[in-house]
């Protein structure tokens, strides 16, 4: 079995040879182990090509082994589960893996769009900036649409996720971001300590470089430090660790972090998340994050086959696949000996090491005559052959001379750049340092950060251990555990030495700095000729860094780049800005639960399961759900049903859920202070027993709310709201309470979820109170007069309060009971009601009542109209002083051209009216000159028997009875009303009364 | 942001509204227009410390009086509002 | 028009040239000891107001001070979006002027900033919002701007892939502007700056003013990193920074500054084509040229000056995306920002005079600053250059708050975090 795995190596590696998993790529069968990255996989099969890049559709394969990949991107999955653009170096196999190249047709090796090579003097970085403008109209119909089709890599699934995600929170003393040697040092010391810990791993397996590395620690193999390490991390109930998991981004206190749960799985287990969003609050972090390999500036250095020596090293030793049979290794640095050693060892023939330092460190010198390489100090690679894989190099000497080798890969290293991307997320900016040549973090790191091993540019394995030994124990120190020093395991000697080379001078072919968006040196040459010298210009006029690699290996050769070119050195030059998110995260992730029905909390009514069985259609009213009406079998549609609702309340009685109506308890001495101050009208007088209408307004004289309060005691209000500012009023009045007036006596608590209420109108409501107030209590109107209010108990001892207010013009109680009851109240209501002919109405209906009857609601209290717009101007008392009054003066809401709410009605009495059109006079020109308000809500008036609407309009009231034009172009509609009085019926208010 | 409020303990600022700067004083009911737009609509909008009202909405309704640092999100004190208030605006002993 | 003109025919000789030839962009001037205008801030609105004061007022003796880089500020971190949908007399005008403005913008500069209409989508989600939409539509139309009203058909046929069946809040329809769209935001800056440049305007980077010199109630020039420049008039251009920068002057303003979060995620083929805003949670999306889904929602909630916003919001996006959108879960987000915002006490801009003789100010812009570069620019170098202010920017006035002719689109008050 595995015998098409040509590249995998006889022995070696982490993989578990005993699995072998079958997988396809671009339709093909292969196979792999477990254990395997889709890239590791690829390469064993000799796959080298894997994509295409953004812009000159270049052929690409594999450039790394981690989460900086630009180059090997593919869609995996298919159907809804599609995912574009995955990194082929970080999607782990399972079997029956299908994954297919992006941005090429037809075919990968084969691709249309490779002519866009030959346009590549054209398409320099910005050439878009200076054309396609003639003619204006051809963007949007001929240039940008196949701009468009072009762009983009992969293709989003489009339909709707099938998985699901799920987002939790931890806390814990010391967060460690990486399980590198850094980071398992600083938690053993961390855990050691008593902290509670919380390990973070990118990969699946813990161990960094040393997964990737042949290394000794204590005399040992590595891993085998590395095995106890965890083995005592997981020992410890207090250390969480965390493979699989992202880091990515410090926020204010919490780090977001994504775990892949089931990614590793075909489809994920049933009930189990395919992600899960981690919000990691911690009271010390150490970021351990190591570092990033860059590749070398030359021409063609993008060809399938030029690899990261680092990226080498993982294949073969964590792998056990050799990424190419000859190899040639060009570095900078002394890291590329473990390259040649590896190389070698894994019988692959080192052709030659090509050191682009002059002198050379003699451990270089000895690796190469080990590996039988030829050595080319203060050499470079030149030119490369082969497009669509490697065949060979062309390395320039330092002599001048010019050698060809033939060569299947090309191993490249331009030295190390700390993962310092975390540090910089509350702003600070990285700082360069030359002897190492890295960015290393800012001084001012987020708080509670520490930075460990190689992020902070200690590259070799004994300064990392001892930095995270370090970094452990200050960080469990800081959170306030007893601490010590672990022992440091002992290591070999290394050297790490580097001298910068940013670009190979004077080679062949487009030298790439950023592959993914085939950034070139050339194109931050153009930047530099053009003016965009700061770093952000260079970013954003030659997208360098802007791919989903988000530069992880372009950033700091663009930077230096711009820097030689402009004379000045790198320090200054500076980077760009890091932002979250580290890695790109998937907005599942984000979103979690929260999507579908499950998008926001859904409150329902204490009625609600006794509405659904009466048949009721439902309506979102902010979270709420409540019944907007009750169709009955043969109505024709809802306009019927609504019609018949609010008819049967005019003429016999009805009930309807007003739960959702806010509620506020105040109570004390100074309630009725309170009230004196946050409502325009007076309140002191108000008898207990008596309920009052109310209208507050906010702080700049627009109205906030209006509603009524009730006084069951001397020293006790219940106040309500309308439903959508329920929540505001009660913030609102502990403002008023706790910050203004603090000095006031009084409490405020909103009680809107503890009492069920329940409206009953209509002539008959009385009759239906009669039979469901206990004995003793008289609802006659001598006793219980409109506008009273009482305790009592209903139903034979349920606590209940009484109301009699009307939104509806018609005779009307309101009754609250415990919310535990609603359900039985309104089946109880309608048994006494039975005999009358009660119905239960809905929101509709409830609006057509109130629309006949010209009160103010939502679309009236926009939070744009005054009291003396809504025709209230009246109620603002001038004995007092209230909340608003002072600004409710200004010129502004007092100027008498302000439209005012009026009454209309179709000439035509057949011809519909609509909410949002606007009122223009009859004979004008439909122009904003002419504009003098506007159709605020609109119902068809049983009552009336035709559309009925209520509007804000200038000089309204003396306005009565002038025809004016209702214009509503997007609906088409255009029809004449006639202003009238706002209350439609019975405007004496003799129904109230009953 | 983690706001200690001094009720509930250090939770998410995602459970508090905020309401903005806290050193204004609600002028005299017969004060001067001018005094009235000033204290609606005149902010300092500082970028450092500044002094600010926060409630804490999904907690326990408390209105606080925050001093944060507006370029880097720094909380160094969080008091009940109505005990900065009764001590008439300034800090709280 | 300037010798280094763009087009066709200068890119294909410069191809054969090995793109050796062009020049910078801009110059990089010593700032001179006077100016007639001096602009604080080079950011969108600053330089649009350079390239009109230069072209439509022949006044060429100004320079713009910019204390980062050209484009540094919100011109170059927000979500591209255009567009005149607004609901007030005072702001349609305006907003209009600057969409029409943005139509000609590229001929007028000779730069590409990718101007594309590709429509801009309002959802509404119940009866109340409809007509509340009508209602703003039928006021758009009134200022004869396009707006349509779309039932959820309609919305279905251009956008398939909305949660239409599963919603917790189901899509009804949607009011669409037709001329809405997106443009490419730091073209914007470069191409005004280009422009200005040409004209002569010097545009001074890395120059952070620290002072405004005020001589007998007069403003008379600026204190800089780079020196004091003396100006007959100052134009203030620096949403997110306006409060500092007027309290040198001695003036405090109805803002405060706020962070608004943008986000961007990984390329992907075409899938979402114009721009569309979800009425029932925080979110807006379009998809850039280069393939990126670019989305957004609400401000964090609180002053800052960080230019960086906190997960809560991040996630809030994130639901709504996910709620409007439920394929977008295996999309991942590749980038996200803050911006800091001049959020006004009423949600709409001034463009005005200051007490202080020869300062004026361009501030309060919320989240509606680019779409309202072109005309922003426009309308203040008409005050810059003639005293008064432009017909279409006359309510935009400092003093609407004291008067009460304030211009509250969303109607939520003197509470700048709401709007």
């Amino acid at each position: 079995m595995g015998a098409n795995q040509l590249f995998r190596l006889g022995t070696g590696g982490s993989v578990d040879r005993g699995a072998l998993l079958h997988f396809t790529f671009d339709g093909r069968g292969y196979t792999g182990y477990r254990g395997d990255t889709l890239a590791s996989a690829l390469l064993a099969n000799g796959v080298r090509l894997v994509g295409r890049s953004f812009k000159y559709h270049r052929p690409r394969g594999i450039l790394s082994a981690g989460p900086e990949e630009p180059n090997a991107l593919v869609e995996l999955r298919g159907g809804a589960r599609r995912e574009p653009n995955t990194r082929a170096t970080m999607a782990e196999l399972f079997e029956g893996m299908a994954a297919v190249s992006q941005n090429r047709w037809p075919s990968l090796g084969f691709d249309l769009m490779g002519v866009n090579q030959l346009f590549a003097p054209i398409l320099a970085a910005g050439f878009y900036y200076k054309t396609f403008m003639w003619p204006a109209a051809f963007w949007e119909k001929v240039y940008e649409p196949l701009i468009r089709r072009a762009a983009g890599l992969g293709r989003a699934a489009g339909v709707h996720d099938p998985d699901h995600y799920e987002k939790c929170t931890t806390h814990c003393d010391v967060l460690v971001v990486g399980a590198g040697p850094t980071g398992l040092m600083a938690a053993l010391a961390a855990v050691r300590s008593g902290a509670r810990v919380v390990l973070c791993e990118e990969d699946a397996l813990l161990g960094g470089r040393l997964l990737s590395d042949r290394r000794m620690i204590d005399g040992r193999p590595a891993l085998d430090w590395v095995r106890e390490a965890v083995a005592e991390l997981e020992a410890t109930p207090d250390c969480r660790i965390l493979p699989r998991t992202s880091v990515f981004g410090v926020f204010d206190g919490a780090y977001g972090a994504v775990e892949r749960v089931a990614d590793h799985l075909a489809v994920p287990d049933p009930f189990q998340p395919r992600q899960r969003l981690w919000r990691i609050v911690a009271k010390r972090q150490v970021l351990a994050a190591g570092s990033i390999e860059r590749p070398l500036v030359f021409g063609d250095n993008d060809r399938p086959g030029v690899m990261l020596a680092g990226a080498v090293r993982s294949y073969i030793n964590r792998y056990g696949v050799a990424p190419g049979r000859r190899a040639v290794v060009f570095a900078n640095n002394d890291d590329a000996t473990g390259t040649v050693a590896d190389l070698h060892a894994a019988g692959v023939a080192v052709v030659a090491l090509v050191d682009a330092r002059a002198e050379p460190s003699e451990a270089v010198r000895r690796m190469a005559e080990a590996a039988g390489a030829a050595l080319f100090a203060g050499g470079a690679v030149t030119r490369v052959q082969g497009r669509l894989g490697l065949r060979g190099v062309e390395v320039t000497d330092a002599a001048g001379r010019r050698h060809a080798l033939d060569c299947d890969l090309l191993a490249v290293s331009g030295g190390w750049s700390p993962t310092v991307h975390l540090t910089s997320h509350h702003g600070g900016k990285p700082v360069w340092d030359e002897a190492r040549a890295a960015f290393l973090p800012p001084e001012r790191l987020p708080p509670g950060m520490g930075v460990a091993g190689a992020a902070a540019g200690a590259f070799s394995l004994a300064e990392c251990l001892a930095a995270g030994a370090r970094a452990g124990a200050e960080a469990a120190g800081d959170a306030g555990f007893q601490t010590s020093l672990p022992a440091l395991p002992a290591t070999e000697e290394e050297s790490t030495a580097v001298r910068p080379l940013w670009r190979v001078r004077g080679g062949r072919g487009k030298a790439f700095v950023d592959y993914q968006n085939d950034v070139g040196d050339a194109d931050v040459a153009l930047a530099q000729r053009e003016g965009f010298r700061s770093i952000e210009h260079l970013k954003r006029y030659t997208t360098l860094g802007m791919a989903t690699d988000q530069g992880k290996t372009s950033n700091v050769n663009g930077v230096a780049l711009m820097a030689e070119l402009s004379g000045q050195d790198i320090a200054r030059t500076g980077t760009t800005t890091f932002r979250p998110p580290f890695t790109p995260v998937a907005l599942g992730a984000l979103a979690g639960h929260h999507r579908g029905r499950d998008f926001k909390p859904t409150r329902l009514t204490p009625t609600h399961d006794w509405a659904k069985e009466q048949g009721a259609v439902f309506v979102e009213t902010g979270y709420w759900l409540r019944a907007q009406y009750f169709p009955r079998a043969g109505e024709a549609d809802w306009l019927e049903t609504v019609t018949r609702e609010a008819r049967t309340v005019r003429e016999a009685v009805g009930i309807c859920d007003v739960t959702t109506l806010g509620k506020i308890d105040i109570q004390g001495p100074d309630a009725a202070t309170l009230l004196e101050r946050v409502y325009i009208n007076s309140w002191k007088n108000l008898p207990v027993g008596r309920a009052r209408y109310g209208v507050m307004l906010r702080e700049d004289g627009m109205v906030m709310d209006d509603g009524t309060t009730a006084r069951l005691a001397e020293d006790r209000f219940v106040m309500t709201t309308t439903t959508v500012n329920a929540a505001k009023v009660a913030q609102h009045l502990e403002f008023c309470q706790q910050w203004l007036w603090p000095e006031l006596d009084v409490q405020t608590v909103s009680v809107t979820e503890q009492w069920a209420q329940l409206a009953v109108a209509g002539p008959q409501s009385r009759a239906v109170m009669e039979k469901i107030v206990d004995a003793g209590f008289d609802v006659s109107d001598a006793a219980f007069p409109y506008m009273s209010c009482a305790e009592l108990t209903v139903c034979g001892g349920v606590p209940g309060r009484l109301f009699r207010l009307s939104f509806s013009g018609e005779r009307a109680y309101e009754i609250a009971v415990p919310a535990r009851y609603g359900d039985a109240l309104a089946r109880r209501l309608m048994q006494a009601g039975a005999p009358f002919g009660i119905i239960p109405y809905g929101t509709e209906a409830l609006g057509v009542l109130r629309v006949e009857k010209g009160h103010a609601a939502g679309n009236e209290l926009n939070g744009q109209t005054t009291a003396g717009d809504l025709g209230l101007g009246r109620m603002m008392s001038k004995k007092k002083d209230f909340f608003g009054r002072a600004m409710a003066q200004r010129p502004g809401l007092v100027d008498p051209a302000r439209p005012v709410l009026m009454g209309f009605r179709p000439v035509d009495r057949a011809a519909r009216l609509r909410a949002g059109a606007h009122f223009l006079p009859l004979a004008a020109e439909k122009t904003a000159a002419h504009d003098q308000g506007y159709m605020t809500s609109v119902a068809f008036s049983p009552t009336l028997g035709h559309w009925i609407g209520l509007g804000l309009i200038a000089h309204g009231p003396q306005r009565l009875g002038e025809v004016v034009r209702a214009w509503d172009p997007v609906r088409g509609g255009d029809i004449e009303v006639e202003i009238v009085s706002p209350v439609f019926v019975d405007p004496e208010g003799v129904r109230l009364h009953g | 942001m983690r706001i200690n409020c001094p009720h509930c303990g250090v939770r998410g600022a995602e459970e508090f509204a905020y309401h903005g700067d806290a050193t204004l004083r609600r002028p005299a009911a017969d004060a001067a227009p001018e005094a009235w737009a000033d204290y609606v609509y005149l902010r300092d909008n500082p970028a450092g410390r500044q002094r600010e009202l926060w409630y804490h909405a999904a907690g326990c309704h408390a209105w606080l009086v925050m001093e944060r640092d507006t370029r880097t999100h720094e909380i160094f004190s969080v008091t009940p509002a109505r005990d900065v208030a009764l001590a008439g605006g300034g800090d709280v002993a | 028009m300037w010798a280094d003109r763009y087009s066709i025919v200068s890119v294909l000789a410069q191809a054969l040239r090995g793109q050796q030839g062009w020049k910078p962009v801009w110059r990089e001037p010593e700032p001179k000891a006077e100016y007639d205008v001096v602009i604080v801030g080079g950011g969108g609105h600053g330089l649009a107001t350079a390239w009109y004061l230069a072209s439509q007022h022949g006044i060429t003796n100004v320079a713009v001070v910019e204390k980062g880089y050209l484009g540094s500020g919100n011109v170059g971190r927000n979500t591209t979006i255009v567009r005149s949908n607004y609901l007030l007399p005072g702001n349609i005008p305006f907003y209009e002027h600057s969409l029409k403005l943005w139509e000609g913008l590229e001929q007028d500069i000779n730069y590409n900033a990718m101007v594309s209409q590709r429509g801009v989508l309002n959802l509404f989600h119940s009866d109340g919002q409809r007509d509340a939409y009508a209602r703003r539509g039928n006021a758009m139309r009134l200022h004869g701007v396009d707006a349509e009203l779309l039932d959820q058909a309609a919305v279905r046929r251009m956008y398939p892939h909305f949660d239409y069946d599963n919603a917790r809040f189901p899509i009804q329809g949607g009011l669409l502007q037709p001329r809405g769209g997106t443009v490419r935001h730091d073209a914007v800056a470069w191409g005004y700056a280009r422009a200005a440049d040409r004209r002569g305007v010097d545009m001074i980077q890395n120059c952070e003013v620290t002072g405004i010199r005020v001589e007998a109630g007069r403003a008379v020039g600026v204190e800089t990193g780079r020196g004091f420049i003396r100006a007959k008039k100052i134009g203030l251009a620096c949403a997110g920074n306006s409060s500092r920068v007027a309290a040198m002057a001695g003036l405090r303003l109805p803002i405060e500054s706020h962070v608004l979060q943008a986000f961007v995620s990984e390329g992907i083929k075409p899938l979402v084509d114009g721009v569309v805003t979800f009425g029932a949670g925080h979110f807006y999306v379009s998809q850039s040229d280069k393939g990126g889904l670019v989305f957004g929602g609400d401000i964090d909630g609180y002053n800052s000056y960080a230019q960086r916003g906190n997960l809560p919001v991040v996630e809030d996006v994130a639901e709504g995306g996910m709620a409007l959108m439920p394929g977008l879960g295996r999309l991942r987000l590749l980038r996200q920002w803050g911006g800091v915002m001049d959020m006004s006490m009423d949600g709409s801009p001034i463009i005005d005079r200051t007490p202080v003789e020869g300062l004026y100010l361009n501030a309060g812009w919320c989240y509606g600053g680019f779409k309202a570069t072109p005309a922003s620019g426009w309308c203040f170098a008409h005050l810059l250059a003639r005293d008064e202010p432009h017909e279409v920017a006359r309510a935009l006035r400092l003093d609407r708050f004291a008067s009460g002719h304030v211009i509250d689109e969303k109607g939520v008050g003197a509470q700048p975090n709401l709007h």
